[in-house]
Parts: structure tokens; sequence; C-alpha cells
């Protein structure tokens, strides 16, 4: 495949590696925050590559480990509801809510269906026009103008049936809550590349002015995240912390106009809450009144029990990057992918999964 | 089909019709959106998340990139 062959050559890789090896005197602790890197760190053994002066941790880049307990439970009512299909991300529909899961809501006859895009979801509203289709909008910057542009599409066309339930989220705020949580001293952070190509790498500026901490966006092969690391290792024994971008075949400075003029024009930016988190304000995105008839919230209510975390899981712990997957009890006992407790081990981009699925010598 | 959500993956432009174009990678060829990405031609490489090219593919900067990690792999000789 062009463009993803070239950036997986291992001799390269080594080579990069030794690099970073040598030049690297300070311990030093990195943070992805993607879970699209978690996966490919894991997945191409990066961490076992760089030196042991470099510690990895996974952050709150999973959108469905992020989503919290109250908003699933919602997503499973609203699956309950008659005259209902629900449409989401394929991940999203084996988390254990409170009392639930929209697997097993499924299970017991409401109609869930997996899609790959917002535009399946219009396409199975215009196939059920008896029937009231939500899609659930779970995702970062690098999803969430995809559901704007389908809903300003679903105005176009005047289809009438059509619901979004907006949980997406905004990747700078919660970088700034963990930063002034305090809780992971981190030296680097490995921004997230596909987020950038929507935002760039400006609003980014606040991690090294304010902060002190490097940050340098990545792509997903194992070349880019080496020279993602390999920069942010430099930056730190300069002393020098600054926003870089190791990813220019896809991100620019300013990021795509395009798509953050159709987020701006559908959403607003409000207060969201995060597993593991809490309320980070204005680090959500909420219909603006103007497309209101396309909001889920507003069209339909339900009543929610209070909320159930689940007994003894850590994916809070996990997402803030305050413990490793192994550190969790469960972790691979209790928690596996055919069982699992926690969201992070349900999605493929959740640390657990990734730990779990590529194996021992991660811990 | 389970996706990461912040998956993309580049695709090359084969046609465009409206806010539409048909894409190729590695054989498939798969319809999604340009409406994130107005500007792009036939040839163009995009990414694409979820049914939306999402951005359109630096070719130049791709090179750079490649020309730069080999520079710093022949500087790294692997003892």
């Amino acid at each position: 495949m062009k463009f993803v062959d070239e950036y997986q050559n291992s001799e390269l890789a080594r080579r990069l590696a030794h690099r970073i090896t040598n030049r690297s005197t300070k311990t030093i602790r990195l943070m992805e925050f993607c879970g699209g890197h978690t996966h490919a760190i894991m997945r191409y053994g990066i961490r076992q590559l760089v030196p042991k002066t470099v510690e990895m941790r996974s952050g709150p880049g999973c959108p469905v480990c992020v989503t919290a307990t109250a908003d699933l439970d919602k997503a499973i009512a609203l699956a309950h509801l008659p005259e209902v299909i629900i449409t989401t991300f394929g991940d999203m529909i084996r988390v254990p809510g409170s009392y639930s899961s929209l697997q097993q809501s499924k299970a017991e006859g409401a109609d869930i269906r997996i899609v790959y895009s917002a535009i399946d979801a219009i396409e199975t509203a215009v196939a059920n026009p008896e029937e009231s289709v939500i899609f659930i909008g779970i995702g970062f910057e690098t999803t969430a103008p995809t559901i704007a542009a389908s809903i300003l599409k679903a105005q176009q066309r005047k289809i009438e049936n059509f619901y979004v339930l907006s949980l997406n989220k905004l990747t700078p705020p919660v970088m700034k809550a963990l930063l002034d949580l305090g809780e992971v001293k981190l030296d680097g952070i490995i921004g997230p590349g596909h987020v950038s190509v929507i935002i760039g790498s400006h609003p980014y500026e606040f991690i090294s002015n304010s902060y002190g901490v490097a940050c340098v966006i990545s792509g997903f092969e194992p070349l880019d995240i080496l020279l993602c690391i390999d920069k942010l290792v430099e930056q730190v024994e300069n002393g020098q912390p600054k926003v870089e971008i190791a990813y220019p075949r896809g991100v620019k400075p300013e990021g795509n106009s395009k798509a953050l003029q159709l987020m701006e024009e559908v959403f607003e930016v409000g207060g969201a809450d995060w597993r593991g988190i809490g309320t980070i304000p204005q680090s959500g995105l909420k219909i603006r009144k103007e497309y209101e008839r396309f909001d889920a919230d507003k069209a339909f209510s339900v009543s929610l029990k209070p909320v159930r975390e689940p007994k003894g899981c850590r994916c809070g712990d996990v997402i803030r990057g305050a413990a490793t997957p192994p550190e969790c009890k469960l972790f691979r006992k209790v928690c596996t992918p055919e069982t699992p407790v926690g969201p992070c081990m349900v999605s493929s981009e959740g640390a657990c999964a990734a730990y779990n699925q590529y194996g021992e010598s991660c811990e | 089909m389970l996706i990461a959500m912040c998956l993309a993956i580049p695709v090359r432009i084969v046609s465009i019709e409206g806010d539409e174009a048909e894409t190729e990678v590695a054989g498939v060829r798969r319809r999604v959106s340009i409406a994130l990405t107005p500007e792009v031609n036939v040839g163009d490489y995009v990414l694409l998340h979820t049914g939306y090219a999402i951005g359109v593919v630096d070719e130049a900067e791709a090179e750079e990139t490649l020309k730069l990690l080999e520079e710093i792999a022949s500087l790294s000789e692997v003892r």
C-alpha cells in the first residue's frame, strides 16, 4: 500500500531505534494520546525497540473507552424505545454499561446495526422511513467532521428520521486536564496524527508554552512513530520543548479548514463527561440549536437508573495513564476480550486489548 | 467490520462525481465522500476515515520524510 509500506522498513526501524538509544541520556516518560498509536506501538513492538530510558504510557485516546458509563446507558435505553434503530461503530456494541450492553439489547430484540460510516446510518434512515434511526456519535476531531457532514447531508436530502446522539470529544482539552491533574508526570506527548489532520498543530502550543512538555505529532506506521520518539527525545535532551509535526504528509499546521468549518457550523463546544476523568469543561461537541431536529438528546427522552461502574475495573486509571493494564487485577483473569469488564478490553484501540493481543513481552 | 476510530488509510482518487469520489486501494474500490476535501483531484491520495476523505496526502512531504529517514539510518550504522 503506497504511503504505508515505505514506513514499515524493519532495517530502517532498527537503525532509527539505535539512534534514539544513542542520544537518550535522560529518563523520560512519553504518552501517546491516540488509541491508534496505542495499537500500533504494541503491534510493532515499539516499546521493546526504544531504550529503557524511554517509558511509554497510553492516554485517553480510545473514543469507546472514554465514553462515560452514563452516556452508554443512555444509548442502551434509546435502543429499547419502540420504532428505533440504533446505528453505531462496531466497538461500541460490546462495551458493558451499568446493567447491560448494546449487544445484550440486540439479543433481546432491539434493532442495533453496526455501520462503518455515518453515511451508512443515513442510508439506513432512507431505507426505513417508518423508524427513527439514531447514530451514536463517538470519536474525536477525526470523526466529528464526518458526523457534521452527515447531518448537513441529511438536512440537504430532507431526511426526517435521522438523529445523532453526540458524544464527540475534543483532544486538546483532555490533554490540558491531564497535565493540570499532574498525576502522571510527562516529558513528551506523541500527538494524534489523524486528529491533527483536522485541527492542525496550533491547538497544542499550550503544551510546550505553558507546561514545558514536548509534543510531536506522529503518523501510524512504525517508522513514523520512531521518528516522532526520536524528535521527542531530542527536544527533551536539548531542554527545548516545542510542537513539531513528524507526519507532514498528512498534517498541516493549520489543519483542514473545510472540516473545521463544517464542525463549527453544526456543533458547539460544551462540557463533556469522560470515563475515569469526570466532566471536563469545553471538551465535548453538542449539536447547535439550528440543527436540533437531528439531536437525539432533544428528540427522545429516556429515564436512566443510577450508574454502576464495573467493580474492580481500572479502565479509568488506564485512561489517565495512571496504571498500565497489567496493574489491574482483573486483566486477563476476569477481564478478557471474550468477557470484557471494561471498555479498554473491548475496543481495538483500548490499551488493555492491545496489551492482551500483543503479548507477554510488554509487561 | 471493527474499525479503529482514528484509523485513516491512504486511498487513490479514481473519479469524482459531485461530493463523492471513487477510490482504489490494493485493488479494492470504494465510494467515499469528499465533502471534507473538496479540493481533491483525480490521482490524488486521500486519507480515508469512516467513509470520508479527511485530508489529502502531501506527496512531496512524504518523499521528504522518507529521505530524512534514510539519512538518519545512514548515520546510524548498527554494529
